[in-house]
């Protein structure tokens, strides 16, 4: 199917019929047809990680279609009204996150959620995946491109200050991904070569000073398995070492779906949440991967196809911004699944069961449907 | 509205934002190419090694243990069984806090510091992961019902049902039998790789006694099972199976009722019994006092069991029969005569004077009889019945002492007698090349005299004494004697006096004399027998007297008294029995060790009427020409 998408990707425009009932609903066929194929399939995987277990995947169904449902009330929203209340939206995130802090609801370790009792609790740190990105995208739409030294301060500001607060919590994953929003934007806002550069190797340089002063005893420990996972192969090292054996094991044509035996047999730990690939990787193989990595690099690359159409600085810095930062989800998650990368509490996008995450990831492409589809009515002025 | 100002930077801003946009589509596209690079290595490329991986993870290849064989004595009576015994034990993996639960385990079940010492070496010692690791053995009914009820509040507590050895005789058998207990990597280490695969699902590994010799035969053959598992070490299907062999039974000479008898004959003294059937040289009864209780060392012996035993002054662990090393005494003189009329030194008709003493020529020294006032004239007939030692004195300086080892060292003294049972004393059976080697020293004359009533240098065990008596109930023919009922491998020793039979027969009818003569040692085990017993008396000194001091049993301290000893066999003509007890300091063999052989042969030879009714041998292929076409047991009997 995706071989279908991607013939139809240069003329997404003209398939889509802009007269017709998709795009005056302001959807992207193209990519709501990804992400749907892509959600169907992480159910499929679900259901067999979560060993056959259909409550979870009824309540996984119940997420996305929320999230279908958060996309589809954004894409009707123009992108003019996120600009609006970027700033507003920004601030409130914010004291959502100290009020975190001092009344959040405390689970495993963390706090990271506000419970408004008898109604719901969500967490507002997911709210910031959106509203950080829009407020640096705000804040670029009152200047003039390229970004400046001066501007990096400004958007370090900006994403440092909820990346922090996120940090406390603590939740390690959210906050890199919150900071790869905001600082996305800075990099395709024209952001100086020189000046990554420099901010790079800054960072490779207050790395080894961040593992020693800043994390925390688990992170510690998790970047410690990274780097020798058989010091402890019972302890830390075990997810990892896992992992790769369920992945490897798979193959290239894979054990067969529901006949995974390191994910059926318990030997995979988080198996329907952030291991969920290495479940894919052993009952789908080699192809399967292959085949999520082409639906990903689909939509992330609708993605940037939306925000390369899109008009204004707003637009497509916030409309890149997202689909770059859908892609950190994807690169970290498999990373560090298939020890890459140290394990960071990033699920795979869209497929990993739980999470607000589903809901803010399908309403983070709702906003990139909506700046694609009301861009007509701007230039019809 | 737009300024063109405005306009000309839109126009820039559109051209660096697109250009950073084609950054990040290379950046995400090469990006993704290493993700599925990865993949690739860790999928097609390193595919093999993964799979291993994950098959060792589900697949485990268990060891299934053999049950142990069973041992009977020689009537089919169970010596030593294997019963269901339940275990605690805990899944580490599975504990969230191993000290609170072992704090609550110990309110349940009696814990002993010991236990707790050996829960966390083993919890150390290389394991598998999610393997229970006993805490502690034999759970009662009601520390069993204790756990159960509390077992939801105790996750990774197991109770596990395991055969275990059971000796149902307790210390009767102790001594012969031996036991099994926790096998141990020392164990293990002394092992071929062949031999230790055999043992990898095995607990337990026999120490000492019969558990230690047949340990190959009743061990058996390890069996394999290859079952899937989960995580949790739950089996979820067995993938093969190849069943383990039993181990075999060993049924043994042992006799429950020779046994009990000799057990009881010996009652609360410190010693030992050794009987064999001459025959085919099975070992009827095999005691040693005091015994212990093996069942107590199965799991693993308290602290307190173990140091009660060790601290027991009367050493319950000590193996006396096989182990002990006492003077044979006079025991040795029937040896001792034929060894002289084989060199020709003496004969039956030789008489000489006994004065009370015996004096070499130009010597000061005096080797006195036990008899102050001495025999009178005696002879060699005499001299065994009354135990004369003057005429051993006198003989034995003319026969020296290395034709006497030589002769001696047939009838399997002096060195191992190659019995089924390990940890064998070899004795001393002295020689001037012995002394030379060990003492550095030349051999005295008063060495050979000394050794010519079996005290000085030599040493036997009551083993070797029944052995050599055996011998000699088989005039001359060797043997090796077994506790199992298992072809004995022929004796590599030559036969001492060959085809001489009136010479057997001879110092035999002495010997007949010592118990049924009006003047023998041992008249006192010969009342009312029913058939002829042929025996000789002993005593092995503990304690040497000066030279005029008299030996008043009353005033030595009762550890100090000599021990007492007899060896004998029985009918005289047709031996079925061959008999040696030691009763450490029992003073005198006739009174206090006869009684106890005559209790033992008894039980042998009567039935339950209390009729002389012969056994038949264990095994009868392995009974010497010789005794075979014997006369039977009834003529024997005069």
């Amino acid at each position: 199917m995706s071989n279908e998408f991607l013939r139809q990707m240069p003329s997404g425009r003209t398939f889509s019929g802009k007269d017709g009932l998709i795009w005056r609903l302001h959807l992207d066929s193209p990519l709501l047809a990804a992400l749907i194929v892509l959600c169907l399939g992480g159910l499929l995987v679900l259901y067999s990680a979560g060993d056959s277990n259909t409550d979870l995947l009824i309540r996984q169904s119940v997420r996305l279609g929320g999230g279908f449902v958060a996309l589809f009330v954004l894409a009707q929203v123009p992108p003019r009204t996120y600009r609006f209340w970027a700033p507003a939206v920004y601030a409130a995130g914010l004291v959502l996150l100290v009020l975190v802090l001092f009344i959040g609801t405390e689970a495993k370790g963390a706090k990271r959620w506000l419970t408004i009792p008898g109604v719901a609790s969500f967490q507002p740190a997911e709210l910031m995946k959106l509203a950080v990105p829009a407020m640096v995208a705000w804040y670029f739409s009152e200047r003039s491109l390229p970004a400046r030294f001066r501007d990096v301060l400004l958007v370090m500001l900006i994403t440092l200050v909820p990346v922090l607060l996120i940090a406390r919590q603590p939740d390690l994953g959210t906050s890199l991904l919150v900071a790869s929003a905001g600082l996305l934007v800075l990099f395709v806002a024209g952001l100086s070569w020189r000046l990554i550069l420099a901010a790079m190797s800054m960072l490779a340089i207050a790395a080894p000073l961040m593992y020693f002063f800043v994390l925390h005893p688990y992170q510690r420990r998790r970047v410690d398995t990274f780097f020798n996972p058989e010091a402890d192969p019972l302890g830390a090292g075990w997810n990892i070492i896992q992992s790769k054996t369920a992945i490897g094991s798979g193959g290239v044509s894979g054990k067969g779906w529901l006949n995974g035996t390191q994910s059926r047999l318990d030997f995979l730990p988080e198996s329907s949440t952030d291991f969920i690939l290495a479940v894919l990787a052993e009952e789908g193989g080699l192809i399967g991967v292959l085949l999520l990595l082409a639906l990903y690099t689909v939509i992330i690359g609708r993605g940037l196809f939306i925000s390369w159409q899109a008009q204004e600085t707003f637009n497509r810095l916030l409309a890149s911004s997202l689909a770059l930062t859908f892609f950190i989800y994807v690169f970290v998650n498999i990373g560090m699944v298939s020890g890459l990368l140290p394990v960071v509490g990033v699920p795979l996008p869209l497929i990993s069961y739980g999470g607000t995450s589903i809901v803010t990831l399908l309403a983070g492409f709702g906003i990139m449907m909506s700046i694609h589809t009301h861009r007509k009515l701007l230039s019809n002025h | 509205m737009r300024s063109p100002m405005q306009f000309k930077d839109h126009h820039r801003e559109g051209r660096i934002f697109a250009v950073r946009l084609v950054w990040s589509g290379v950046i995400v596209l090469s990006l993704m190419l290493v993700l599925a690079g990865r993949m690739i290595w860790l999928q097609a490329i390193q595919h093999d090694r993964y799979t291993t991986l994950s098959d060792k993870n589900r697949v485990q290849t268990q060891a299934v243990a053999p049950p142990r064989g069973l041992i009977y004595d020689r009537r089919g009576e169970l010596l030593a069984d294997n019963q269901p015994d339940f275990s605690l034990a805990l899944i580490a993996e599975q504990v969230p806090d191993l000290n609170a639960t072992l704090t609550r385990l110990a309110e349940m079940v009696a814990l002993e510091e010991a236990d707790i010492e050996r829960f966390w070496r083993r919890l150390r010692s290389p394991r598998r992961p999610w393997e229970p690791v006993p805490v502690r053995a034999r759970l009662t009914e009601e520390e069993i019902a204790r756990i159960a009820v509390a077992q939801h509040e105790l996750p990774g507590v197991r109770i596990d049902a395991d055969p275990i050895r059971h000796y149902p005789y307790d210390d009767l058998f102790s001594h012969v039998l031996g036991y099994v207990n926790r096998i141990n990597t020392e164990d293990l280490e002394r092992m071929t790789p062949d031999e230790q695969a055999n043992y990898s699902g095995t607990h337990y590994y026999g120490r000492l006694g019969v558990e230690r010799h047949y340990e190959r035969l009743l061990h058996g053959r390890v069996g394999f099972r290859k079952v899937e598992t989960n995580a949790r070490g739950r089996i979820l299907q067995v993938l093969e199976e190849i069943p383990p062999l039993p181990g075999e039974d060993v049924h043994l000479h042992l006799d429950i009722k020779v046994q009990q008898a000799a057990w009881d004959a010996l009652g609360e003294r410190r010693g030992a019994v050794i009987a064999i059937d001459p025959r085919d040289g099975g070992v009827l009864a095999f005691v040693s006092r005091p015994g212990f209780d093996p069942n107590l060392f199965v799991t693993g012996i308290t602290h307190h069991d173990y140091s009660g035993y060790r601290d027991d002054g009367d050493r319950p662990l000590f193996n006396r029969a096989l182990q002990g090393q006492y003077p044979p005494g006079s025991t040795l003189k029937p040896i001792a005569g034929l060894a002289g009329i084989d060199a020709g030194v003496t004969d039956w008709q030789r008489t000489i004077w006994d004065p009370g003493y015996y004096r070499l020529e130009g010597q000061e020294r005096v080797f006195r009889d036990w008899r102050r006032q001495g025999h009178g004239w005696v002879d060699m007939h005499k001299s065994i019945v009354e135990s004369c030692d003057t005429y051993f004195y006198d003989m034995g300086f003319r026969l020296g002492i290395d034709r006497m080892h030589d002769f001696m060292i047939r009838f399997g003294l002096g060195d191992r007698t190659g019995i089924d049972l390990p940890g064998e004393s070899r004795g001393i059976m002295p020689s001037r090349a012995w002394k030379r080697a060990v003492r550095g020293e030349p051999w005295y004359h008063g060495d050979t005299i000394n050794a010519s009533i079996g005290q000085g240098y030599m040493l036997t065990s009551p083993l070797q004494l029944a052995v050599s008596t055996a011998v000699f109930a088989r005039q001359g023919e060797p043997l090796v004697p077994r506790v199992a009922q298992l072809t004995p491998p022929a004796s590599s020793i030559e036969p001492a006096m060959a085809g001489e039979t009136q010479h057997w027969e001879r110092m035999t009818r002495a010997m007949v004399d010592v118990v049924h003569g009006a003047r023998g040692t041992a008249r006192a085990m010969g009342q009312g027998s029913k058939y002829r017993i042929a025996a000789k008396t002993g005593t092995a000194q503990v304690f040497s007297l000066g030279k005029d001091q008299e030996y008043n049993a009353e005033e030595i301290a009762e550890r100090l008294r000599d021990h007492a000893l007899i060896v004998g066999f029985a009918p005289a003509d047709n031996p079925a029995i061959a008999v040696a007890v030691l009763v450490e300091n029992g003073g005198s063999g006739g009174s206090s060790a006869g009684p106890v052989a005559r209790a033992v042969m008894d039980a042998w030879l009567l039935n339950n009427a209390g009729e002389l009714e012969v056994p038949p041998p264990a095994l009868p292929g392995a009974v010497p020409a010789l005794m075979a076409g014997n006369a039977s047991a009834e003529s024997a009997s005069r």
